[in-house]
């Protein structure tokens, strides 16, 4: 059936917008980034209001009548975005002839249905699991708008506590992230990824995987790079990407849906193939020729 | 012979040791009566006529000190001046249901001896974001008025309050008694805050923490509990996501023999917490940690004996990141179980089917509605005792009307339950049939509170709207205490609800009625009418200022995104100064438009740490 992922979603720069609403108080950083949709534009009255759009209420969708077609993914993160410092939630402007076609219902009203953020929160968490598959794809894209606002924005203080309270936001998923023979250990956010190749081209970078550390490139060992960086994974490189899942096992990283690693993960350790320790040299490379 | 009115929840035992005191005493010479100082008390205490009651004011604190419920309390401060002087002289228990409603100055002159507070903030609409930040209701104040005035206070309870980790820290080196504390729906503080409570309070019985908004900064917090603190009956750290260590989780539960609470959270793994059920059998309420973990058989049997040696076990909740796998362990407690809370678990119908069929006893029931219609016929089979249950929506920003529950389920539920009084039913789709056969089935509700969650919804099946239902409810349900409205609803529904909800305390409206005839309705015929929060309807002045008089008796209005204005808000201040009539304007809006409303009674007079968004008029 048709999910939220595949919606023709007529307004997608608007939910963002709302999105980045809340986060970029006192930033406006993102903004840039998105352009307004018309209608907001029209909607923002004189100073500090600059080009925040508004909440839509249900009042704006009096007029329509069928709420069937909708974006859950960007309803539901307009739906719980919440402003902070900003006095009011939910501001209200002059009724809009042309509302939005095809997005109405419960997912556009603030603070409806009457739900508490830790629930709701909850709930967020929860749909990534393995069970809930039909949501996934919506939160994942809700995950992506909100990491690229959340990035813009770092340097504010309020952005993080605004993210909590949205309950939007999960807290960052930090786990760490160590290579064979370096005794000093990385950090990685997983929630700012959404699947297994930005990470380990993350990982790629932070460890240097090409190993000439501090040397110049030329283009030609960029191109090497770049084809060794997806290599990370499937296990022809000289280097495994493993992980600790939660009952204390080291597991291949890449076997399951991304969702359901990102719920079992505690840590991440790069292997030397030629070197794993625990493992014999045959073991692994019989585990990896399996592949 | 003075005539005392109490609420009939008085205990008997009470009122009969009541009774038969002031018989006893009414022979007794009017001579030996004594009064005791009630200085500075003119300004609160209510008109009456100094009768020359023959008591012996000792005598009547005794008697009074049978009274816990404030309402009670509340009856008997008016009886005359002497009463008023007992009462307030025996109230060990304070319950503020508006913190802005009374000062901390006027309360601690009042009563000097209170060693409990339950103190309530913000309006309800606050847990859903309609309430901007930095609102308010900050408990600071309250406490140090609390430290100078009751040094011995053993318990707080905040609910919707606003607290920083200073005034933890401060709550808890200031009261050396300090015992109890719970905090639901507040904001403002972290897991440091309670890292100060857990260090100072020598004493503590009681660390209840639910739903904040709160920073979970790590869990170091449990490791601050001193290895001499052996005196906690009640932990709930639930709502917190942070690991904490277990060792010290483990050591805590064995040494507090008095533990009958406790919530862990989903830090805690299931072998984990088959060690903790080890420690304490005790356990009346037991929040899991993750079910979430591959057993071995050898686990796995360990823990359903755990389980079933946990004979006292009345509640059960938690199940985060649930896995089906696993809840046969908790067959053997079930059969005791009153209060079942799986309102996080992600179950089926059959899962829930199994579990309830284990479970004859229960009273209360949460959910979330992936069990599915299928699943609360399950629980109308099952469990005939059934008083309470509420169904919340895995999946709420969903449209499929495929997801969820019906109609189909709270009928079959109210089929098999018939003393059910309270429900909380998130659906998507009702009928107005469906709704007037559940009431005739149950025509004992007290609460009912049915959200069909998309704003505006006609029954589905005849494509009127909801009026019938909500009609029928206020008709067959006379004991109705609270009614929250969802659905296409009409003025009509409203006056159905001023003529038959006459013991109506709490409404709630959202997306309803058609004129100010409706709002009007209801003001003026509910007599009982505490609480009413109105958001996003066509309710105008007219309709404001119908209830003019009727607010006072109130404990407050809110109304948002409504036809209200300025001038009319004004005209009811000047009218009602014992009323605060508070005004959020939205941003960008007009001048005269009041977009949040927000009066309530006080006898404080308007706050003075009102935001600058927030005007009082």
């Amino acid at each position: 059936m048709a999910m939220s992922s595949e919606e023709s979603c007529s307004y997608p720069e608007e939910s963002e917008l709302e999105l980045g609403l809340g986060l970029s108080l006192g930033g406006g950083g993102a903004n840039s980034k998105t352009k307004p949709s018309p209608a907001a534009v029209e909607a923002t009255m004189a100073g500090h209001w600059g080009q925040y759009a508004r909440i839509l209420t249900a009042k704006d969708f009096r007029s329509v009548v069928s709420p069937k077609e909708c974006s859950s993914s960007s309803s539901s993160s307009s739906s719980m975005t919440k402003t902070n410092n900003n006095p009011s939630c939910g501001v209200k402007r002059t009724a809009e002839p042309s509302s939005p076609p095809g997005r109405s219902g419960a997912s556009q009203v603030v603070g409806w249905p009457p739900l508490r953020n830790y629930r709701i929160q909850s709930l967020v968490n929860h749909a990534k699991s393995p069970k809930t598959e039909e949501i996934t794809p919506a939160i994942d894209k809700c995950k992506n708008k909100t990491t690229i606002v959340d990035k813009t924005n770092c340097g504010s203080n309020l952005n993080r506590n605004v993210a909590k309270e949205k309950g939007l936001l999960k807290t960052s998923l930090f786990v760490k992230v160590n290579m064979d023979r370096i005794p000093i250990g990385r950090k990685v956010d997983l929630s700012a990824h959404s699947c297994y190749e930005t990470l380990s081209q993350t990982l790629d970078d932070m460890f240097k995987l090409s190993a000439v550390v501090g040397a110049r490139r030329s283009n030609a060992e960029e191109q090497v790079l770049k084809t060794r960086r997806s290599r990370l994974l499937n296990g022809s490189s000289e280097f495994v990407l493993t992980y600790e899942d939660k009952e204390g096992d080291w597991m291949l990283v890449g076997d399951v849906p991304w969702e359901m690693f990102l719920i079992s993960v505690k840590r991440l350790r790069i292997m030397r193939t030629a070197e794993a320790n625990g493992f014999g040299k045959c073991t692994l490379a019989y585990a990896l020729s399996c592949l | 012979m003075q005539v005392v009115w109490l609420r009939s929840s008085l205990a008997l035992r009470d009122l009969q040791a009541f009774i038969q005191h002031t018989v006893v005493y009414c022979k007794m010479d009017p001579k030996l009566k004594k009064t005791k100082n009630s200085s500075s008390n003119s300004a609160n205490s209510p008109d009456s006529t100094h009768s020359s009651f023959p008591f012996p004011d000792e005598v009547l604190e005794r008697v009074l000190s049978f009274l816990h419920s404030h309402k009670d309390r509340s009856s008997v401060s008016l009886v005359c001046k002497d009463w008023y002087n007992a009462e307030r002289w025996t109230r060990t228990k304070l319950f503020i249901g508006n913190c802005y409603s009374v000062s901390p100055e006027i309360v601690a002159r009042r009563f000097p001896r209170i060693k409990s507070v339950t103190l309530k903030g913000k309006p309800r609409f606050s847990d859903f974001n309609l309430v901007p930040q930095h609102w308010g209701a900050d408990v600071h104040s309250w406490l140090v008025v609390f430290a100078k005035v009751y040094p011995f206070l053993e318990e707080l309870r905040l609910k919707r309050m606003t607290l920083n980790d200073e005034s933890l820290k401060f709550l808890a080196t200031s009261f050396p008694g300090f015992k109890a504390l719970s905090l639901l729906s507040c904001e403002g503080f972290s897991t440091d805050g309670l890292k100060a409570i857990a260090t100072h309070c020598k004493n503590l019985t009681e660390l209840d923490i639910q739903e904040n908004g709160m920073d979970d900064l790590g869990g170091g917090w449990l490791s601050c509990f001193s290895e001499n603190c052996s005196s906690l009956e009640v932990l709930n750290f639930a709502s917190l996501n942070s690991e904490v260590s277990f060792d010290a989780l483990e050591k805590l539960v064995r040494r507090c023999k008095s533990l009958r609470i406790l919530k862990v959270n989903k830090s805690i793994t299931l072998d984990q917490l088959q060690q903790l059920l080890v420690l304490a059998p005790q356990l009346i309420e037991l929040g899991t940690g993750s079910f979430q973990q591959e057993l071995t058989p050898l686990q796995y049997e360990g823990l359903g004996i755990a389980f079933s040696n946990c004979k006292n076990l009345q509640t059960l909740s938690g199940f985060w990141e649930d896995t089906s796998l696993h809840l046969p362990v908790l067959y053997a407690a079930c059969p005791s179980l009153t209060f079942l809370n799986l309102s996080y678990a992600t179950l089926r119908s059959g899962e829930l089917a199994k579990i309830v069929a284990h479970s004859p006893n229960i009273r209360r029931l949460w959910v979330l509605d992936t069990v599915g219609d299928k699943g609360l016929e399950a629980v109308g089979s099952s469990c005939p005792f059934l008083e309470e249950l509420r169904v919340f929506p895995a999946d709420p920003f969903e449209q499929d009307l495929h997801h969820g529950v019906t109609e189909a389920g709270f009928l079959a539920v109210s089929h098999g339950c018939r003393k059910l009084h309270y429900v909380l039913y998130f659906c998507r789709q009702m009928t107005n049939a469906a709704v007037a056969t559940i009431v005739q089935n149950c025509p004992d509700f007290t609460h009912f509170r049915l959200c069909i969650m998309n704003p505006g919804e006609r029954d589905y099946l005849t494509n009127e709207p909801m009026d019938e239902a909500f009609g029928a409810v206020v008709k067959t349900c006379t004991n109705l205490q609270r009614l929250a409205l969802s659905g296409l609803l009409t003025d009509l529904t409203f006056e159905y609800i001023g003529k038959y909800a006459k013991n109506l305390e709490a409404l709630s409206v959202a997306f309803a009625g058609s004129s100010d005839g409706g709002m009007q309705c209801v003001l003026q015929g509910c007599p009982k009418l505490r609480k009413l929060e109105i958001r996003d309807c066509p309710f105008g002045n007219a309709a404001l200022l119908s209830g003019i008089e009727k607010y006072e008796t109130m404990r407050s209005l809110w109304m948002s995104a409504c036809n209200v204005t300025m001038s009319a808000c004004k005209l009811l201040a000047k009218e009602m100064p014992r009323l605060n009539v508070e005004v959020m304007r939205d941003e960008g809006s007009d001048e005269s438009q009041a977009d949040k409303v927000y009066i309530y009674r006080t006898v404080a007079g308007p706050r003075r740490d009102a935001p600058p968004f927030v005007v009082t008029l």
